[in-house]
């Protein structure tokens, strides 16, 4: 049998990620790697991580982002950037090839387009255009400093993370003469802030301290505003070395229009058009997804360093080529391989449940946009009321999902429903409600979890500076991925609201559908065992939502995180596992289509639906586990168990071959053909 | 002085990849060649650096004449065309290195006069030297001849443009020297060796305006037939030896040089 010819190709991904029609993506792609595996790769083999402070060798690396365009990427053509639209996929892209080669230098990149987040998404006009087009390079014949940003939200301690409700920051007036501007004060002091060597503005979190002020805001500080400006300590990180991040002091005051989003003056008072939380809901919504790639790259990257050291293990003594043991090295022991495999199987689940969040938000911008246009124009404005606006929309959006789910959308309903955004909006936000954290949770959590493993295989180089690949510095990156931008518990906690609406529900559904649907044309990808793992999970649900226990408190709600937590990340495995199949369907329906891939393709989607079987069987387990232990581990008196039983066992039973697919994608990996050295330094 | 500057650069894969000849029904290629990343033949990449660097000077224009299949052509040029601005005109056709420079030149030349507009009088023909996949030393020559140009300059390091339309030519010679010559002006044929200037960062925005003419210029590229059938390889193979790669660290030169010289003898 045709066995895997070489790792899966830059074209292949392409198809697999759906951007093999955006040339401007895939030039993304060669334009990021370049600087991932040349000064970035330099500065970590040179030992750069090893300090924390912000060195000459780590200042270069902005120079490198600049000219190779990753600091302009965020940016439109009209404000100095050269890709239009949405560009959470491009963000997405350029960080897994960050990561790749090290999280610190993705985090750098990414915190500056942080910064500029809260202004893109709620500035005024006036401060889209100074800030944005501050932040693009300067051109040759350019004279000015180039802006570069710090998002300042965390608090000192004991407001550590978290809880981003209490904020230390305050701001008060200062001045407010008749007739002009207020002057505020602003007193903020940050941790754990990424940038604050060389930011020269930051968009810093405060709340009022003066009756004259409503509320919370977000609020831009320069480094030359009148005041203190100190940068603070050094964070003593033992990770993402090559990202700066300090603890700063910040006491200055600014005129009012620096508060982002505007303001308006009602009865004598300041009103900021945006509260904190508003703007950092619409930040982090979309900012999470790209961590969750960045583990998902690691792990990637892992693999074929990892070949390599197997393979070349005991060469270099008296062995003669040609023997299996100067060949394979440690590739002779099924152990060695079944790992392997099961780091490339979590990675591909990883990078393809990622990178699907990130085009969903592509596609939710547009529509959020026009959200906010309806709702201006229909005076709709808070929380409460711009809930109660989309809640009247629910039915449609299921209408919608179903239909669509259904392929029936030549019909007229369907049409009636497409053409209403706020429709669009509400079934689409309600998915990406669900991704955003559960690929946060579970591309970083299971991902620290099994870099650990890539580091074992690695024996005693695993845990060196010299390790090929980084393996030991991105293990521990992979858990400060897990912790930035919110922690495991907040996502957990998100998911436990997102995951029971409806409108997901109904979502939920359609994916059950669709891999019963794969299961009749590829059910060596696991699709049915996976659908039946689902059905499992959502009976569970169903049982929790509805039942109490012995003490007659409910199972499910808020409080119950020994029930929630669990369910959510039983969940997170079997999205994921969905995710990669569908990746893998996609492989095989546009792969024909392009030469570049042809040769080879069918050995290549032979090795990626074994590697979606080795997942959904360990999805299936995980989640069958979770709901084993919930499902049983509050029952008082016995109850009917009949259909449970018949889910799980059903599931079980549905990952029967999975052990023969992990020795193919094991003998696959004695024998695909991998470079002749690592493309960067060690 | 204005001048047009072709540049002919072919796609090998990516040297970092294992690269085992072996027969298939076509002829001698190598394992998977198909599945391995490609780039712009290195030597070809020199002039090319060195074209844009010169038509920046003289306000001219630089056309990459590419031979290759259309498929890794087009993949290819997702680095090439963040490089420097140029305008691609794509020959589809096997960029293996298992084919004769003769019938390689023909068709490069052909793709050459198929130019619209392009005067002769100011033209000069860059290439490689030598090749990272053929290294026949010969198809520039060829192409040369081809268009009827004779003045021609093979491991070239460096051109200086003179105001009175000349230029200084630095050739590599025997013995790490160079051979100055001075031509009276185009056209020439300049085979580049690896010329002085460094690889520039790729720059999306060059890369994105280069991409509205690259794109479909790989569309309608036009299939040209460089098998010769008269030429036959028996047997094709990598000597062990130089297939081995080691990677170290903080190597002093000198080191460095003792373990290439003690390579070589073995």
């Amino acid at each position: 049998m045709e066995m895997l010819s070489t790792l899966p190709s830059d074209d292949i991904r392409a198809i697999m990620w759906r951007y093999s029609d955006r040339f401007d993506l895939q030039m993304l792609v060669h334009s990021v790697r370049a600087v991932a595996r040349g000064p970035v790769a330099q500065a970590v083999a040179n030992g750069a991580r090893n300090s924390h402070d912000w060195t000459e060798e780590k200042a270069n690396l902005l120079n490198a982002f600049d000219t190779s365009g990753i600091t302009s990427l965020f940016m439109e053509p009209e404000q100095g950037g050269y890709i239009a639209g949405p560009k959470n996929l491009a963000l997405a892209i350029a960080a897994f090839e960050l990561s790749w080669v090290d999280g610190g230098s993705a985090t750098g990149s990414l915190a500056g387009n942080l910064a500029l987040e809260p202004i893109h998404e709620r500035g005024t006009p006036e401060q889209k255009q100074y800030y944005m087009c501050g932040a693009v390079p300067p051109q040759p014949g350019e004279n000015r400093k180039i802006l570069r940003g710090a998002f300042g939200l965390t608090e000192p301690l004991p407001f550590v993370g978290v809880e981003t409700g209490l904020l230390g920051g305050k701001v008060r007036v200062a001045a407010w003469n008749e007739g002009e501007e207020p002057l505020l004060q602003v007193d903020k002091r940050g941790r754990f802030i990424t940038n604050m060597d060389f930011a020269n503005f930051v968009c810093a979190a405060v709340e009022s301290d003066d009756d004259r002020i409503k509320g919370t805001c977000m609020i831009i500080v320069e480094e030359d505003d009148p005041g203190l400006f100190d940068r603070g300590a050094p964070t003593l990180k033992l990770v993402h070395q090559l990202s700066s991040t300090r603890d700063p002091i910040i006491s200055q005051q600014v005129p009012a229009h620096r508060i982002i989003g505007g303001y308006t003056i009602q009865d004598g008072i300041i009103v900021p058009n945006y509260n904190h939380s508003e703007i950092i809901e619409a930040v982090f919504k979309r900012t999470r997804v790209t961590v969750g790639l960045m583990t998902a790259a690691k792990l990637l990257s892992a693999v074929e360093p990892i070949i390599r050291y197997q393979r070349g293990r005991f060469r270099g003594g008296n062995l003669e080529p040609g023997s299996p043991r100067y060949e394979l090295g440690i590739q002779q022991k099924d152990d060695a391989l079944h790992r392997t495999v099961t780091i490339w199987a979590m990675g591909e689940a990883a990078a393809s449940f990622g990178f699907e969040g990130a085009r969903l938000f592509d596609e939710l911008a547009p529509l959020e946009d026009e959200k906010f246009k309806i709702f201006n124009e229909q005076g709709i404005r808070g929380g409460r009321a711009e809930f109660k606006a989309l809640k009247a929309k629910e039915k449609k959006a299921i209408e919608y999902i179903q239909l669509k789910a259904k392929d029936q959308t030549q019909t007229a309903r369907y049409a009636e429903l497409e053409s209403d955004p706020l429709v669009k909006y509400v079934a689409i936000d309600s998915l990406a409600n669900v991704l955003c954290p559960a690929i946060k949770l579970w591309n970083t959590g299971q991902g620290a979890t099994i870099m650990r493993e890539a580091v074992s295989l690695m024996g005693g180089y695993g845990i060196t500076e010299d390790c090929p690949g980084f393996l030991g510095q991105k293990w521990m990156d992979a858990q400060l991925e897990a912790t930035y931008e919110g922690p495991e518990a907040v996502q957990r906690r998100q998911l436990t609201i997102t995951l029971i609406t409806p409108v997901f529900q109904a979502c939920f559904q359609t994916w059950i559908d669709t891999l019963k649907s794969i299961a009749q044309s590829r059910p060596e990808t696991g699709a049915e065992a996976l659908a039946t793992a689902m059905e499992l999970w959502r009976y569970t649900l169903n049982y929790l939502q509805t039942r109490k226990d012995t003490h007659g408190v409910k199972l499910w709600g808020s409080a119950r995180q020994g029930v929630t937590f669990p369910m959510a990340d039983a969940f997170s495995w079997l999205a994921a596992s969905y995710h990669q199949i569908l990746d893998v369907v996609e492989l095989a329906l546009n792969g024909p289509n392009n030469p570049a891939v042809v040769e080879g393709l069918d050995s290549t989607i032979a090795f990626f639906s074994d590697l979606c079987m080795i997942q959904v069987a360990r999805a299936v387990g995980e989640a069958g586990r979770v709901c084993t232990e919930l499902f049983y581990g509050y029952e008082v008196d016995g109850h009917d168990d009949t259909e449970f039983i018949e889910f799980k066992t059903k599931a079980d039973r549905l990952t029967a071959g999975a052990g023969h697919a992990r020795d193919r994608a094991g003998v696959a990996l004695t024998r695909v053909m991998i470079p002749e050295a690592l493309d960067y330094p060690q | 002085m204005s001048l047009t500057i072709v540049v002919c650069g072919s796609l090998v894969p990516d040297p970092l990849q294992s690269l085992i000849p072996m027969p298939t029904p076509d002829g001698f290629g190598l394992k998977n060649e198909m599945m391995l990343p490609h780039v712009l033949d290195p030597w070809a990449a020199h002039a090319l650096y060195e074209a844009a660097n010169l038509a920046k000077k003289v306000n001219g224009k630089v056309y990459l004449v590419s031979l290759g299949l259309k498929a890794k052509l087009q993949q290819s040029m997702m680095t090439i065309a963040q490089k420097v601005p140029f305008e691609l005109v794509a020959v589809d056709a096997s960029h293996s290195g298992f084919s004769d420079s003769s019938a390689v030149a023909d068709a490069l030349a052909a793709a050459i006069n198929s130019i619209a507009g392009l005067d002769k009088s100011s033209l000069l023909i860059f290439g490689g030297w030598e090749s990272a996949s053929r290294a026949a030393g010969t198809t520039m020559q060829i192409v040369g001849e081809k268009l009827g140009i004779v003045d021609q300059f093979q491991g070239v390091d460096e051109i200086l443009l003179n105001s009175d339309g000349s230029f200084q030519v630095l050739e590599r010679v025997e013995g790490g020297t160079h051979q100055v010559s001075v031509c009276s002006g185009p056209p020439a044929v300049l085979g580049w060796a690896t010329g002085n200037l460094p690889e520039p960062p790729n720059n999306p925005q060059v890369g994105m305006l280069n991409m509205r003419i690259v794109m479909p210029a790989i569309q309608q590229a036009k299939p040209a037939t460089i098998k010769d059938q008269a030429l036959t390889f028996h047997n094709v193979e990598v000597p062990a030896q130089r297939r081995q790669t080691k990677i170290v660290k903080d190597t002093p030169v000198p080191e460095i040089a003792r373990e290439i010289v003690e390579w070589l003898r073995l």
